[in-house]
């Protein structure tokens, strides 16, 4: 069941919360709804969903006007960040729930409801806790029964509220891979709702990201992360590090730091975003590139070493980030206080007032430079 | 007073010594209370037990089953269990209303709420009485359709429901406020009529505080005398209630009498009140998963 949003406005008071939203989401795909908060993220969740309705605008499910359809009548499924389990029922109650609740010709009897737990609860490796009351499972195992009772009636959507943000970190990759595979398993047709990039990028098959009530972009996450369309998803995507000067000469110019830009127009204002990634540290300066920096802290921990440099000469709004392999940093041993140059292979330039970056990209010189070093 | 003070802080001592307590106070704080506690309601109840004691088994016996007496329990009893379930339905609506919509005059209606509590009984049961007689304001709208209020047993109910209401709101409400609206979304995500969001999700975390607040309102009835004795027409054997048979042998100076009627409500209040905490307790104990 494929998801069409079209043209939804809501504003609760004065504050617009979504300003005319379109959106497709695909049928059998786990979607994203990415942003900080206040980005009309959940909002927009409520409105599929039917909690809240819209100003103006239609959704549609499969092609099906449901903009006028009461929520119990949407046939989804609805996972909510505090788990929402009713206190006074066991684990087994509450996800009977759903079942017990639809109406008398089409509801299934005592027994096929009890196989329907049973199984419910072998699919979320809950089964002996059962008879438990909601109070006496811990916050992981919530979040799976209020996944098990929104499933229960075999909903053709299932959509979910920040339903990791309760958790901790560790509880949260569990059930984040966990999730994953029940999807691929059943392939309804999900949307979730996060500010937690990491977690949007590692699950979903597409991110939507939302800002001030709009969205920014949709794409996969791998598309997003290498073709971020504006400054707001380069800044809201993982770490990027800004260098923002005057073109001059070819090249762009703040202080001491100079990176050239071939073919850009002269005298005008410009950023350039690069990602951690895109980056490499080298002793001296290269042709292309002159961005000198001193090393403030280093962090051995994860699969890479994390490098923070600071500008020397230069002005930055943010710390620069470099990562580099455990490898090469036994290898060249960079110590703090330092003095380096950052050597950018690919890069993202804003120009003037332009809200799509263009790519630059000086990877031959760059990859000549680095093995140089 | 050292010595219960000491009684009753030793559970609590075995996990945190008086050194290592955070909050500053607990002895002198605990120890006031008690003494308070104590001085306002051990003492005179004491009183009532030792005044009773100067009466014979048998004439105890004989006084608490007089017949006017055992009519006036019949009376009290009913008129009480009538006003507390009917305060248990309009309370309940009453509290739902405060809470649930916004509307203008909220908080005006939410102030009158305790006008009872503020109100001299006696205040409101001559205002009572005044409204339903014959020619009063509801008494003339009532009696056309055949009721009276004013001077029969229902007017007992009238009154005991209008004193005690505040109970039922004011315990029920800030349950009500708790609630979390994420449950009920929830119910209706997955198919749930009104109806049986209201029986399945909402009034299973509401009850116990209603039963709390009608069994308060119950026994609040019970010795309720200022407001029922003008509306009531106190006649033997019919609309006389227990505490107006204290007042009567109160006034022939035959005190062990009265203590001795008093007693019987002090007994039956208690017993209700405990029986609700002790089952409370284990529900809500469920519920929070010990």
């Amino acid at each position: 069941m494929s998801i069409t949003i079209d043209r939804i406005k809501k504003s609760f008071g004065k504050f617009q919360a979504l300003n005319d939203v379109s959106l497709d989401i695909p049928e059998g795909k786990l979607t994203a709804l990415l942003g900080p908060s206040g980005s009309g993220k959940t909002t927009l969740l409520r409105i599929i969903a039917g909690l809240e309705s819209s100003d103006s605008g239609r959704v549609l499910f499969g092609g099906d006007d449901v903009s006028n359809l009461h929520v119990r009548d949407r046939n989804i499924g609805f996972v909510f960040q505090h788990y929402a389990l009713f206190k006074h029922l066991t684990v087994a109650q509450n996800i009977a729930f759903g079942l017990e609740s639809l109406p008398r010709r089409s509801r299934p009897s005592k027994q096929e409801i009890n196989e329907r737990v049973a199984k419910l609860l072998e699919m979320i490796q809950l089964p002996q806790l059962a008879d438990r009351y909601p109070a006496q499972l811990s916050g992981g195992q919530k979040q799976r029964v209020a996944l098990a009772r929104a499933l229960a009636t075999k909903p053709r959507i299932l959509l979910l509220d920040e339903p990791f943000g309760a958790l901790d970190a560790k509880v949260r990759k569990d059930l984040r891979r966990w999730l994953r595979a029940l999807h691929d398993e059943f392939h309804f047709t999900s949307i979730f709702v996060t500010h937690d990039q990491e977690e949007a990028l590692e699950l979903s098959d597409q991110v939507v990201v939302m800002s001030q009530g709009q969205v920014e972009q949709v794409n996969s996450p791998t598309g997003l992360y290498a073709r971020p369309e504006s400054r707001f998803v380069f800044d809201f995507l993982g770490h990027v590090n800004v260098l923002s000067g005057v073109v001059k000469g070819q090249s762009l110019v703040q202080g001491n730091a100079r990176v050239a830009l071939p073919g850009v127009v002269n005298n005008q204002e410009a950023q350039l975003y690069l990602r951690p990634h895109e980056v490499q540290l080298a002793k001296a300066p290269v042709a292309h590139a002159r961005l000198p920096l001193r090393i403030e802290a280093i962090s051995l921990i994860g699969s890479e070493v994390r490098i923070e440099l600071a500008p020397e000469g230069w002005e930055s709004n943010e710390i620069w980030e470099v990562g580099m392999s455990h490898g090469e940093f036994a290898c060249h041993n960079p110590t703090r206080g330092e003095l380096w140059y950052a050597i950018p292979a690919v890069g993202h330039l804003f120009a003037g007032d332009s809200a799509q970056p263009e790519t630059v990209d000086w990877h031959s010189t760059a990859h000549a430079s680095a093995a140089n070093m | 007073m050292s010595v219960s003070a000491q009684a009753g802080a030793a559970p609590v001592r075995r996990f945190a010594g008086r050194s290592k307590r955070v909050l500053p106070g607990f002895g002198l704080s605990l120890g006031i209370s008690l003494f308070f506690v104590s001085l306002v309601l051990l003492l005179p109840l004491t009183g009532l037990v030792v005044e009773t004691s100067g009466m014979t088994w048998d004439q105890f016996v004989f006084t608490i089953t007089d017949p006017r007496v055992i009519e006036s329990y019949k009376v009290t009893l009913w008129t009480a269990l009538a006003a507390s379930l009917f305060n248990g339905l309009f309370g309940l609506l009453l509290a739902w209303v405060l809470v649930r919509y916004e509307f203008p005059g909220k908080r005006l209606i939410d102030a009158v709420v305790d006008l009872p509590f503020a109100l001299p009984t006696a205040v409101a049961g001559i205002t009572l009485a005044t409204l339903f007689a014959q020619n009063g304001w509801y008494g003339q709208v009532l009696a056309k359709a055949g009721i009276e209020v004013a001077f029969t047993p229902l007017g007992i109910v009238v009154a005991m429901a209008f004193t005690s209401i505040p109970f039922v709101v004011r315990t029920v409400q800030p349950v009500l406020e708790e609630l979390s609206p994420a449950d009920e979304e929830a119910a209706v995500s997955l198919g749930a009529s009104d109806s049986r969001v209201f029986r399945k999700v909402i009034f299973p975390s509401l009850w116990p505080a209603l039963v709390t607040g009608i069994a308060l309102s119950f026994t609040r009835s019970l010795g309720e005398f200022g407001a029922i004795i003008f509306i009531a027409g106190n006649t033997p054997y019919v609309s006389e209630v227990t505490s107006l048979m204290i007042f009567v042998r109160l006034q022939e100076y035959d005190y062990a009498a009265a203590s001795a009627i008093a007693s019987m409500v002090l007994l039956v209040s208690l017993v209700l009140l405990f029986a609700i905490n002790l089952w409370q307790g284990r529900y809500l104990r469920r519920l929070e998963g010990r």
